[in-house]
């Protein structure tokens, strides 16, 4: 089996974080900026990787399970808001008509 | 050659372009899974099992599981039969299906000439994951452990009102 170069991972890494950033600041929806928000912590936990495998250490999939965990959080966290606010009767899951506390 | 990390490399990015341009939530969870399982595929050919299995595991079981929970929720106004035929139509999942069989189709070829002793790959397994994890950074554990009971507790309290309302 050939091995995933380390530049390639870095271009792969810094593709997928693109199009993470271009998810979030483009789709308004809150379920869709979450999935962008997965998407990248994948791309900077494949940094950690990528950077573990090239110098022979173990410390990046300890990062790794860190992203993992900060993930899961993350999504249950994110995800609990979002039914949350649709309970409350909001029509909508645009972002841009929760910019107010009491609104 | 290099015929391998090119094609899971595209898959990654092929599935995260349709997350961010697919107008519907369902649609867009599949490509996803994609997303992951050929991510999961890159991490196995950096050498790392232990996290390529944890991204299966985790990212595209347990966390895609949380996102379509929160999908089959929402949007309760229509009728669920027509809005269940519109989701599956074979439009819909026969593009994240079709690249679903070649991410599988790449782990079932690739993992078992994973561990060759001539290959270019130098694998850190799971021993050495865990001898460092509860080893050197054993304070990092614990405050995870503090992330998520404190993603546990904000979820449940959120949850508690939402049930209490009238």
């Amino acid at each position: 089996m050939t091995a995933f170069p380390f530049n390639a991972a870095l271009l792969l890494a810094a593709l997928l974080f693109s199009i993470g950033l271009a998810g979030v600041l483009v789709r308004r929806n809150l379920v869709f900026m979450l999935m962008s928000l997965d998407i990248m912590l994948n791309a900077a936990g494949l940094v950690f990787v990528a950077a573990g495998a090239r110098w022979q250490d173990a410390s990046g999939q300890v990062m790794f399970l860190m992203i993992l965990a900060l993930a899961a959080s993350e999504t249950a966290v994110g995800l609990a808001i979002i039914l949350c606010l649709h309970a409350h009767g909001r029509p909508s899951l645009d972002a841009d008509t929760g910019n107010l506390l009491r609104g | 050659m290099y015929v391998l990390p090119l094609l899971s490399g595209g898959l990654t990015l092929v599935g995260a372009m349709m997350v961010v341009t697919c107008p519907v939530a369902v649609h867009a969870v599949l490509y996803l899974v994609v997303t992951l399982l050929s991510l999961a595929m890159v991490l196995a050919m950096l050498g790392a099992q232990f996290a390529a299995a944890l991204e299966i595991i985790i990212y595209a079981g347990a966390i895609m599981v949380l996102f379509v929970f929160v999908i089959m929720m929402l949007n309760l106004g229509q009728p669920d039969r027509d809005r269940e035929k519109e989701w599956l139509r074979p439009r819909a999942w026969i593009g994240p299906g079709l690249l679903a069989v070649v991410a599988c189709g790449e782990l079932l070829y690739g993992l078992p000439t994973l561990s060759d002793p001539d290959g270019a790959v130098f694998p850190i397994d799971a021993r050495d994951v865990g001898l460092s994890l509860f080893g050197t950074y054993v304070l990092m554990v614990e405050l995870a452990s503090f992330l998520l009971l404190a993603g546990l507790v904000t979820a449940f309290h959120i949850g508690r009102t939402l049930r209490e309302r009238p």
